[in-house]
């Protein structure tokens, strides 16, 4: 623009040094261990990945991983989303707790959160011999993985939903009600197209823990091959084998998981923020 | 109902509000019934199971020599890593929000890896890389005769993975809200580049490095599939807390592990108030 520099402008030594170190901490933390993955996987070429990938404990490790999240996502949608509504649109007493305590499992290692099923579901838990009398079996099995995923993933959708129904207030919801609307449609023709996107934002969030946990599954799945051994946990079972291009080559499908929920991620933040943009 | 009427007597304004829109006590219910089923009864457990050994028993457990080597592993490295983090947080906030680049959107996005990167994808992929056969453990062996993986210094590299993009996103919102005018105001009075830097927007700064800080910290004691894979887990050198509680389950001590999970719960949610009460006071000087 000019020759001139602006007084705000930061000196040349001091742009440069910022931009190398985060250039390089980009490069070292967050890009070559992305290319790592990929060029382990293929190392022995695409078909060696692929044949990998296509082994029956895989398949079943894969299928495993879809129920749990198929099963955990829903719950999580529903429970954040009935805390959302009671919390921004009603006053009661008690509400700091309610939140505090919804933002809670994301400061409990997963470990912790896999622990405390086994101390409550496991043989030797409050209720073991209770489910052993009746034969049901709640750890290292179906259920237990799907009670420590529905923990760890919890704040997801409450999170990204919260803050924004916060934003928007009561008015319209009141609206709504003073023109003789009862709840569900007011929810799903005032609330939820106003969030629609930061809800499938959660969502996606919630997914993509859900079907990449690791410590909280790994506790309570006994590590049963093709029956309770989800895709993270086949990862390291092949890698403990010296499978390393079995390993990498599943780690890489749950790492392109990954990037296609960054992608989405991104490209829901834009419609939120023109939809946030058009409504001002 | 009239009993409710009358107990909100002083704020019939307010009342009015709360009974215009429906559903309060179904969702209410909701929230209750899936908040305890999931996180209170199972936490419950945590608390009151260890207790099980007796006072002079859970001190006993706790006590022992690879516990504390343990704790002092996970705790010293997960602060180690918030705190190397915070620079290089802090310089990531400012080439995503400051600067003027090509690749700002890409880098903002990548930002985010770790959070989306499964943890035991994260945890094979930085062995690979810090191997001493690895892309970076190669030329760290050779020129500095470091060695990373298998080592504590692995586990420190996996939880500043993991902790990263917690500083940054905390950062990036408040950097971005910078008013140009207070570093203008400060640069018209006289400051130089690096004193508006230091007194201006630093303080500014501080308080969401500390919430950053705080965030990476909790995340990352707890952390447990980026490290074990990283950390060689050798007995009261490289093995960290969380997987002690793995290795006990796996003996059937559950009172044990249970003992192990409730002192690192607690140890975190002390530091994490500390950290809580040093943020008021820094609010609270700068006004």
């Amino acid at each position: 623009m000019s020759q001139f520099r602006p007084a705000t402008a930061d000196p040349a030594w001091l742009r440069l040094s910022v931009a190398g170190v985060a250039l390089l901490t980009a490069l070292v933390l967050l890009v070559l261990p992305l290319a790592a993955v990929f060029t382990e996987a293929l190392r022995r070429g695409l078909p060696a990945a692929w044949a990998a990938i296509a082994e029956p404990d895989t398949l079943a490790a894969i299928r495993l991983t879809l129920l749990v999240a198929v099963l955990t996502v829903p719950v999580n949608l529903v429970g954040g989303l009935a805390a959302a509504w009671c919390i921004t649109k009603f006053d009661f007493p008690g509400k700091r707790v309610l939140v505090t305590l919804i933002e809670l499992p994301f400061s409990v290692s997963p470990v912790i959160s896999g622990l405390t099923f086994v101390l409550i579901f496991g043989a030797h838990g409050w209720l073991g011999e209770w489910l052993q009398a009746r034969d049901i079996q709640v750890i290292f099995a179906l259920p237990g993985l799907v009670l420590a995923t529905i923990f760890v993933t919890f704040p997801f959708v409450a999170r990204t939903v919260m803050p924004l129904m916060q934003e928007q207030g009561r008015e319209e919801e009141e609206a709504a009600a003073t023109l003789g609307a009862g709840g569900l449609s007011t929810f799903l023709r005032v609330t939820l197209p106003n969030v629609k996107w930061a809800l499938l934002a959660g969502v996606l969030l919630c997914n993509a823990r859900a079907m990449g946990e690791f410590g909280a599954v790994s506790v309570v799945s006994g590590h049963v091959r093709g029956e309770t051994n989800t895709m993270p946990l086949h990862v390291e079972i092949l890698y403990n084998e010296y499978q390393f291009s079995g390993a990498f080559a599943v780690a890489a499908l749950l790492a392109l998981l990954g990037l296609v929920t960054l992608g989405a991620k991104v490209v829901l933040e834009r419609l939120a923020g023109r939809q946030a943009g058009g409504a001002a | 109902m009239s009993g409710a009427t009358l107990m909100a007597a002083p704020g019939p304004a307010r009342r009015a509000k709360v009974a215009a829109i429906p559903g309060f006590g179904l969702t209410f219910g909701i929230t209750l019934a899936w908040l305890g089923t999931i996180v209170v009864i199972p936490l419950a457990a945590l608390a009151l199971r260890p207790w099980e050994l007796g006072l002079f028993g859970l001190i006993d457990s706790l006590s022992d020599a690879r516990v504390l080597a343990s704790l002092r592993l996970s705790f010293g490295a997960a602060l180690l890593a918030a705190l190397v983090d915070l620079p290089l947080g802090l310089a990531l906030a400012w080439a995503v929000v400051r600067m003027n680049w090509p690749g700002r959107r890409l880098l903002d996005a990548l930002v985010d890896m770790p959070f989306a990167l499964p943890t035991a994808v994260a945890g094979i992929a930085l062995t690979a890389l810090f191997a001493p056969n690895g892309w970076v453990g190669a030329p760290l062996a050779q020129l500095f005769g470091w060695s990373v993986a298998f080592t504590p210094a692995g586990v420190a590299v996996a939880l500043m993975f993991v902790g990263l993009p917690f500083i940054v996103r905390t950062v990036e919102p408040v950097m971005r809200d910078l008013a140009k005018d207070a570093e203008e105001a400060a640069a018209t009075l006289g400051a130089t580049r690096s004193q508006t830097l230091r007194r201006v927007v630093l303080p500014a700064l501080a308080p969401a490095l500390l919430t950053g800080f705080g965030l990476a910290f909790a995340r990352a004691v707890g952390e447990y599939g980026s490290v074990i894979f990283i950390a060689g887990n050798m007995p009261m050198v490289s093995e960290i807390a969380p997987l002690l509680i793995v290795i006990r389950l796996e003996q059937f001590d559950f009172a044990g592990a249970a003992a192990v999970g409730l002192a690192m719960l607690s140890l975190s949610f002390g530091i994490l108030l500390l950290l809580n009460l040093a943020q008021r006071r820094l609010r609270r000087s700068r006004r």
